[in-house]
C-alpha cells in the first residue's frame, strides 16, 4: 500500500514530462468533481495525481483575436461571472451554469468537462457547436483539435499518454449571432441531462439564418454534431416550418439508450422538443446582438 | 384510587395556557446551528478503528466459502467477522432473520447484502482488505418485481416459507403471508351503488432519504460489557434485538443515542450495529462504522412498491357504498412491511360499512423494507384517492363535498375494532373548503387535486423521569429519541404543567441503561406518548412538592395546593404562609426528603387519529411530460399544536417527501439484478428548486384522551400526497396516472397514447 | 507505508497543520484529524452538500477538494460562524423560524448561504431556492430554510444601512 503520489508541478512542460513519465494510472486532478468521485465509489485507483491548477496556462480566461481563451481548469463559477464571455457566448454558459451545484461550480471546469468523455456533460454539445478548437500540449508539443475530436465513447478521449488540454479558443463573434443550450432533467437542478441541444447560429441584417452549428448531447455514445439539423435552419428565418425539419433531423439523429436516466423513445422525441426550443432562444439572443 | 393518567388525563379545554401554542427556539437547536451537535458519525474515541462491509455483488447467490486469510495478514488489519462469526439461529424466526440480514448466511439475498467485514487503523487500509477477501458464490436467478416473484417457477428465496393465511399451503413461497380483511357485505354494497370505479395501481420502493447516513461506534470489554453508539429511531429494540442476535445479557449492552439526522423510519431497524459489536470484541479496541451513500441505498430500509386493484361505488346522492382492495406489498428479502397497515387505514376516513380486502406480503431479491410515514398507507392511498376523485367527477359532486358526506365522526367503528372519539376529518375538509388556495380560481395550463389521508396514531410502552434540580430548574431524561424537536415540545408541556419558563427546563434523551423499555421512536407517537409520560412525572413531582410545601410548613399534604408554580395554602383555615415557588421548595431539598423527581412508565393508550387534506396545482409539460409543482396547501387536524413552527415543519416536510415520491423517485434495477442509482444524484429526492413554498392550515380538533389535547401528526402529511398529484395531473391531462412515479418519459407516453386515441 | 503529504493551512483564522494521505478528503481530515466534525458527510460524492466549507473564499463541497491541494488555504467552516457569543443573523434566524429539523444538513445550508448573501444582500426567492439546491434537505420541504434565509438577509440589510 504506498498510496497515491500527487504532485502538483507550475508549468506544462513539467506535468506533461510527470504524465508520460509514469507507470501505472495516473489522473490530472483539475476541479477533481469526476476524478475525486472516482476515486471514492473505487473506480479508479490512480498512482499518480498531476494537479495542473498551480500553471497559468490553465487557469486564465484571455481575448484572443476578438475571441476568447479560457483554460482548461478555470472554474465554471468564473466562467459564469466572466461579462464579456457571458455576452458573446451566451449558450456555452448556459451548458457551464449546468455543470452542478453552486458548490460543485466552485472547481469544476470545461477542461474536467470535455476530458471526462461523459456523452451528457453539459458543456460540451454548447462548445461543440460553437466550433471551439481545444488547445493539447503533450510529449510531442502542441496541437489543436475541435473539441468534438476529443471524447471517442463514454469515459475515453483521443488524448495519448502524456496529453494535456491546456485551454479552449472560442472565435470572436459576427452581429446577431448568438448561441442557446437547453437539456431535459427530471429535476430543476442537480441532475444529468436526459437530452442535451446546443443551437449556435448567426443571421444576416434581414434575420436569414447564415450559419447554423447543432450539437446534441446524452442522445449517442458522444456529443453529436448534427449537420442536417444545421441545414434544416441556414437559409430560413426559423419559422415553423424550418424548425420542424429541425426537430425531425435532431430525433433522427439520436443513436441513445435505455437507463436509469431516461428511454430511448424518451429521448428520441424530446431531442426534438428541445432543439425546437433551444433554436428560438438562439434566435432570440441572436436577433439582440450586436 | 385516583384515576391515572391514562384514564384520565385531565385535559380542560378552557385552561389557560402560556406555553403550550407558542413557538420557543428548540434547546438542542443551538448545537445544530453551530455545528456543536454529536450525530452518529461524530464520536470519536481513543484507539478507535474504522470498519467496512464487503458486500455482495449478487442479487441471489449461495456462499460456498469466503476465504479471509490474506485480508486479515494485511498490516493494520485488526480483526476480520464473517457468518461464522455470529451465533446459529434458526431460519425463518424472527432473529434468525435479523442475523441473516445483517450478515449472509447461507445464501446472498440481494445487491448490496453483508457478507464479511473488517477493521482497520485506517479507511483505506480496511478498503483495501476488503478487496483481498475471496467470497465464492454460487450465483442463482433472482427476482426484483414482487408479481413475478408470486409465480409459479419463480426463484425461491426462503425454503422454509409457507405462505400464512392460506390454509393448506405446503410449498416453498416468496409469497409470506395473504391477510384477509373484511367488514360487512360488499356484494349488496356494490348492488346499491349507481357508479363503480375500479382501477389498478402500482408505485415504487422509495428510500427514506435521511441525510445522515447510519453511522455507529462499538466497543467491547473483555468481560463482555458492550457499548454501542449510534444513530437510531429505537435505542431498546436495538438493544433487545442485539442481545437476542449475539446471545449476549441486556444489561450488558447500553446503547446510546447520538443526534439523529434523520430517519423517517428508516432507523428503527439496525444494520452495521452488530457488525461492529463483533468486530470491536474481537479486535479489543473501539470500531466505527459508517455506511457510505451507496450502502445507505443498496442496503438499508427502502419503503414497500405495491400493486393494488381499488373498486369503490357510490350512489348518485355521493353516499359510498362498498369498498373492495387487492394489495401486493413487497417486502425485500425478509419479512417485515408492517402490510397489515394498509387493508387497516386505507378506507377508514369514511364511514364506510361495506369493505373488503385482501393482502399479500411477498419476498424478492431487494433489501430489506423499512419503516417510512405511516408505513405502507401511502402506497394504497394513491390508489383509493384516485378513485374517490374519479367518482366524484362521474356524478358530478365537488370532491371535498364527497369526502365531507361520507366522513367518519365520532362513534365509527373501523375495520380494524377501533370505536372513534372525537376526530376532525370533517372540520378538516370544512377547512380546506374555506381556505384560500382552494377558492382561488385553477391558474389557466394548470390542474388542481385533492386528497384526504388518515393514521392512527400511536402510543405505546414509554418512559422518562422529571428531576427538580435544587435551584428549581427541571432536567427531564426521555426514552423515545428526538428526530424533529420533541425535546423541545416535551420540554414546554412539562414547564405548562409545572408553571414555569420553559428555558427552566433540559431534557436529554436516555442511554438505555438509565430507562426502562421505550418503543421505538416512530408513528407519529413520541410527542403525544412522551409527552403524557412526562405530563405524569411532572403531576407526581408537583405532588411531592406539596408534600414538602406541606412539610416545611408543619400543615396536612392536604392542606397545600400547586398552582402557577407555586404551592399555597388550600385556604385560610390551612394557616397564612407567603406561597412557595418550586424553586423555594427545591432549595430545602436537603433538609426535607431528598431529591424530589417525577418518574412515570407506561404502556400510553389514548392516540388520537389523524386526519389530513391536501390541496396542489401542477403545470404539466405536454411536450416533455414534465410536472411542475406549483402550489401546495396542507390541512390537517394537529388535536392541538404544542409548539405551531414545527407543527408546521412537519406537514411541509412529509408534503415534500410524497413529492418526490410522486414524481422521481424509484429504484433502478439492472437485468442483473443489481442498483443502478445509488446516488443522490440519480436517485432524484427533490432539491429546493423543484417545489414551491407549502402553505399550512392546523385544524386543531382536540384529543381529550392527552392532557392537551395533541394528535401525532407526523405520519398523515405524506399519506395523500402523491393521490393529490395525481389527481391534478389528471385534471391538467385529463389522464389520471395510476403509476409511480409519474415521471416525464411515463406522463408523455401517456398523453401520447392518448392524443393517439383522439386521432391527433 | 502508504506516503503522506505535510499540509499548512488556516481554518477559521487558526494555523494549522496536518498529515494526508493524496486520497483523502479535505472532509476527512477536517473530521477525522482536526476534529472539526461540525462539517458533514452526507454522500461523499458532491450530491448533497452537507459537507459545504469556503476555501479561499469559494465554496466548495468539502468531500470533492484533496486535503492535499488545500496547502497555503484559506479554509471556513461552520465552526468558524459565531463570533463569540454573536451568532451570525443566518444562525439566529434559523432557530427562531424553525429552519431546521433534524440539523445534518444544516452546518452547509448556513455555510451556502452565507456565501450566497454576501453576494448578493437581497435574493428572490428563486434565486435563494437555486442558490441552494446543491443542499438536500429531507425534513423540512425547504419552506422554513428559504424563510430563514430572507428574514437573515432582510436583516442583514438593515443593519447595513
Amino acid at each position: 500500500m504506498e498510496g497515491v503520489r500527487y504532485e502538483a508541478p507550475d508549468t506544462l512542460q513539467a506535468a506533461v514530462a510527470l504524465l508520460a513519465g509514469a507507470t501505472g494510472t495516473s489522473r490530472i486532478l483539475a476541479g477533481g468533481t469526476d476524478v475525486i468521485v472516482q476515486m471514492e465509489t473505487d473506480l479508479v485507483e490512480p498512482a499518480l495525481l498531476v494537479d495542473i491548477k498551480k500553471i497559468r496556462e490553465t487557469r486564465e480566461i484571455a481575448g484572443e483575436n476578438g475571441g476568447f481563451r479560457i483554460g482548461a481548469a478555470v472554474p465554471a463559477m468564473e466562467i459564469v461571472e466572466h461579462a464579456a464571455f457571458s455576452k458573446a457566448w451566451p449558450g456555452v454558459v448556459d451548458g457551464v451554469k449546468l455543470i452542478g451545484s453552486i458548490q460543485i461550480k466552485g472547481r469544476a471546469s470545461i477542461g474536467g468537462n470535455v476530458c471526462n468523455a461523459s456523452p451528457a456533460a453539459d458543456s460540451v454539445p454548447a462548445l461543440v457547436a460553437a466550433g471551439a478548437i481545444a488547445r493539447i500540449i503533450g510529449p510531442n508539443g502542441m496541437r489543436d483539435v475541435p473539441v468534438e475530436q476529443l471524447p471517442v465513447g463514454p469515459g475515453k478521449t483521443s488524448l495519448a499518454k502524456g496529453e494535456i488540454v491546456v485551454s479552449f479558443f472560442l472565435p470572436a463573434r459576427p452581429a446577431h449571432a448568438s448561441d442557446a443550450y437547453q437539456r431535459f432533467t427530471p429535476r430543476t437542478e442537480m441532475d444529468i441531462a436526459v437530452v442535451g441541444v446546443a443551437v449556435n447560429l448567426a443571421l444576416d441584417a434581414g434575420g436569414t439564418c447564415t450559419a447554423a452549428r447543432v450539437a446534441l448531447g446524452a442522445v449517442a455514445p458522444t456529443v453529436l454534431l448534427v449537420k442536417d439539423a444545421a441545414d434544416a435552419l441556414i437559409g430560413t428565418r426559423l419559422d415553423d416550418a424550418a424548425l420542424d425539419r429541425l426537430a425531425t433531423a435532431a430525433s433522427a439523429a439520436c443513436r441513445p439508450i435505455d437507463d436509469k436516466r431516461g428511454t430511448k423513445e424518451y429521448r428520441v422525441k424530446v431531442a426534438g422538443v428541445l432543439a425546437r426550443r433551444t433554436a428560438q432562444q438562439a434566435l432570440e439572443r441572436a436577433r439582440k446582438s450586436r | 384510587m385516583t384515576a391515572t393518567i391514562l384514564e384520565n388525563s385531565g385535559y380542560n379545554r378552557d385552561k389557560k395556557l402560556k406555553i403550550v401554542g407558542t413557538s420557543p427556539v428548540k434547546h438542542d437547536g443551538l448545537d445544530k446551528v453551530t455545528g456543536r451537535a454529536r450525530f452518529g458519525a461524530d464520536l470519536f474515541l481513543p484507539g478507535m478503528l474504522v470498519g467496512k462491509i464487503l458486500r455482495s455483488p449478487h442479487a441471489h447467490a449461495i456462499i460456498r466459502s469466503i476465504d479471509i486469510s490474506a485480508a486479515e495478514r494485511l498490516a493494520g488489519v485488526k480483526a476480520v467477522v464473517t457468518r461464522d462469526d455470529f451465533p446459529e439461529i434458526k431460519a425463518g424466526t424472527p432473529g434468525g432473520d435479523m442475523t441473516r440480514n445483517a450478515m449472509a448466511r447461507e445464501k446472498a439475498l440481494y445487491d448490496g447484502h453483508p457478507v464479511a467485514a473488517v477493521c482497520a487503523t485506517s479507511e483505506a487500509i480496511a478498503k483495501h482488505a476488503l478487496k483481498l477477501i475471496k467470497v465464492d458464490y454460487e450465483v442463482l436467478p433472482h427476482v426484483i418485481d414482487p408479481v413475478e416473484a408470486m409465480k409459479p417457477g419463480a426463484p425461491v428465496l426462503h425454503q422454509h416459507v409457507r405462505t400464512k393465511g392460506i390454509k393448506g399451503a405446503d410449498q416453498p413461497s416468496n409469497v409470506i403471508e395473504r391477510l384477509d380483511l373484511s367488514m360487512g357485505d360488499v356484494a349488496k354494497g356494490f348492488a346499491a351503488a349507481d357508479v363503480i370505479v375500479e382501477r389498478e395501481y402500482d408505485t415504487k420502493p422509495m428510500h427514506q432519504g435521511y441525510i445522515e447516513p447510519q453511522s455507529c461506534v462499538a466497543t467491547a470489554t473483555e468481560d463482555g460489557q458492550i457499548e454501542l453508539w449510534c444513530c437510531t429511531q429505537a435505542p431498546w429494540v436495538y438493544r433487545d434485538r442485539l442481545t437476542e442476535i449475539l446471545k449476549i445479557d441486556q444489561a450488558k449492552i447500553r446503547v446510546t443515542q447520538s443526534e439523529m439526522g434523520g430517519g423517517f423510519g428508516g432507523k428503527t431497524g439496525f444494520y452495521a450495529e452488530p457488525v461492529a459489536i463483533l468486530l470491536a470484541r474481537k479486535a479489543k479496541r473501539p470500531v466505527k462504522i459508517t455506511l457510505t451513500r451507496n450502502e445507505v441505498f443498496r442496503a438499508t430500509g427502502p419503503v414497500s412498491g405495491t400493486r393494488s386493484r381499488v373498486k369503490m361505488g357510490v350512489k348518485k346522492d355521493g353516499t359510498i357504498t362498498a369498498a373492495e382492495a387487492e394489495l401486493i406489498f413487497q417486502t425485500g428479502a425478509f419479512t417485515g412491511s408492517m402490510f397489515f397497515n394498509a387493508p387497516q387505514a386505507m378506507f377508514t376516513r369514511y364511514n364506510l360499512e361495506n369493505v373488503k380486502t385482501v393482502s399479500y406480503e411477498v419476498v424478492s431479491n431487494r433489501p430489506k423494507v423499512n419503516s417510512f410515514r405511516a408505513p405502507c398507507v401511502p402506497q394504497v392511498v394513491f390508489g383509493v384517492e384516485g378513485v374517490v376523485d374519479e367518482l366524484a367527477r362521474k356524478i358530478g359532486m365537488d370532491p371535498i363535498d364527497l369526502r365531507l358526506k361520507n366522513a367518519a365522526t365520532e362513534g365509527y367503528k373501523t375495520i380494524y375494532g377501533e370505536t372513534f372519539g372525537p376526530i376532525g376529518f370533517v372540520e378538516t375538509l370544512q377547512a380546506a373548503k374555506k381556505c384560500e388556495h382552494y377558492n382561488s380560481p385553477v391558474p389557466e395550463g394548470q390542474g388542481r387535486g385533492v386528497a384526504a389521508g388518515f393514521w392512527f396514531n400511536r402510543g405505546g410502552e414509554t418512559t422518562g423521569t422529571l428531576n427538580v434540580a435544587t435551584d428549581g430548574s427541571i432536567t427531564l431524561i426521555l426514552g423515545t429519541s428526538d428526530v424533529a424537536g420533541s425535546r423541545i415540545s416535551i420540554s414546554m408541556m412539562a414547564a405548562e404543567e409545572l408553571g414555569i419558563p420553559v428555558d427552566k427546563v433540559r431534557a436529554v434523551m436516555a442511554d438505555t441503561h438509565s430507562l426502562g423499555f421505550n418503543r421505538v421512536t416512530a408513528g407519529s407517537r413520541t410527542t403525544f406518548a412522551t409527552g403524557i409520560v412526562i405530563v405524569d412525572s411532572a403531576r407526581k413531582a408537583i405532588t411531592e412538592l406539596s408534600k414538602r410545601a406541606a412539610q416545611i410548613w408543619g400543615v396536612p399534604e392536604e392542606g397545600v395546593t400547586f398552582e402557577d408554580g407555586y404551592c399555597r395554602p388550600a385556604s385560610s383555615n390551612v394557616g397564612t404562609f407567603e406561597p412557595m415557588s418550586i424553586a423555594q421548595i427545591a432549595a430545602k431539598t436537603t433538609p426535607t426528603h431528598g431529591a424530589i423527581a417525577g418518574h412515570s412508565e407506561m404502556n400510553v393508550t389514548g392516540a388520537g387519529p389523524g386526519f389530513g387534506l391536501h390541496i396542489v396545482d401542477v403545470e404539466v409539460d405536454k411536450e416533455t411530460g414534465r410536472v411542475d409543482i406549483k402550489r401546495y396547501t396542507v390541512v390537517e387536524d394537529a388535536g392541538k399544536a404544542i409548539h405551531p413552527l414545527q407543527v408546521e415543519g412537519q406537514y411541509q416536510g412529509g408534503a415534500v417527501q410524497g413529492i418526490g415520491w410522486a414524481l422521481n423517485e424509484e429504484y433502478y434495477y439492472g437485468e442483473d439484478g443489481r442498483m443502478q442509482n445509488a446516488s443522490f444524484l440519480d436517485y432524484r429526492m427533490p432539491v429546493a428548486s423543484d417545489v414551491p413554498m407549502i402553505d399550512t392550515e392546523i385544524v386543531e380538533v382536540p384529543n381529550p384522551r392527552h392532557p392537551y389535547g395533541l394528535r401525532g401528526v407526523g405520519e398523515v402529511p405524506v399519506v395523500p400526497t402523491m393521490a393529490a398529484i395525481a389527481n391534478a395531473i389528471g385534471a391538467a391531462i385529463g389522464i389520471r396516472p395510476q403509476s409511480l412515479p409519474m415521471s416525464p418519459p411515463k406522463l408523455l407516453k401517456l398523453m401520447d397514447e392518448a392524443r393517439g386515441k383522439g386521432g391527433g | 507505508m502508504s506516503r503522506k503529504y505535510h499540509v499548512t493551512a488556516t481554518v477559521n483564522g487558526d494555523e494549522c497543520e496536518f498529515l494526508c494521505e493524496a486520497q483523502q478528503t479535505l472532509l476527512d481530515i477536517l473530521r477525522d484529524e482536526l476534529m472539526l466534525s461540525g462539517t458533514k458527510e452526507g454522500c461523499g460524492t458532491g450530491d448533497c452538500g452537507a459537507c459545504t466549507v469556503m476555501v479561499d473564499g469559494t465554496m466548495v463541497c468539502s468531500c470533492l477538494v484533496l486535503a492535499v491541494e488545500t496547502e497555503g488555504g484559506r479554509i471556513e467552516t461552520i465552526e468558524g460562524m459565531a463570533k463569540g457569543d454573536q451568532l451570525h443573523p443566518l444562525q439566529r434566524n434559523f432557530l427562531e423560524l424553525n429552519g431546521l429539523q433534524c440539523g445534518i444538513c444544516t452546518p452547509g445550508i448556513l455555510i451556502a448561504a452565507k456565501a450566497l448573501l454576501a453576494r448578493n444582500p437581497d435574493p428572490t426567492e428563486t434565486e435563494i431556492r437555486y442558490w441552494l439546491a446543491g443542499n438536500l434537505c429531507r425534513c423540512t420541504g425547504y419552506d422554513k430554510i428559504i424563510r430563514s434565509v430572507q428574514a437573515a438577509a432582510k436583516e442583514m440589510r438593515e443593519a447595513r444601512s
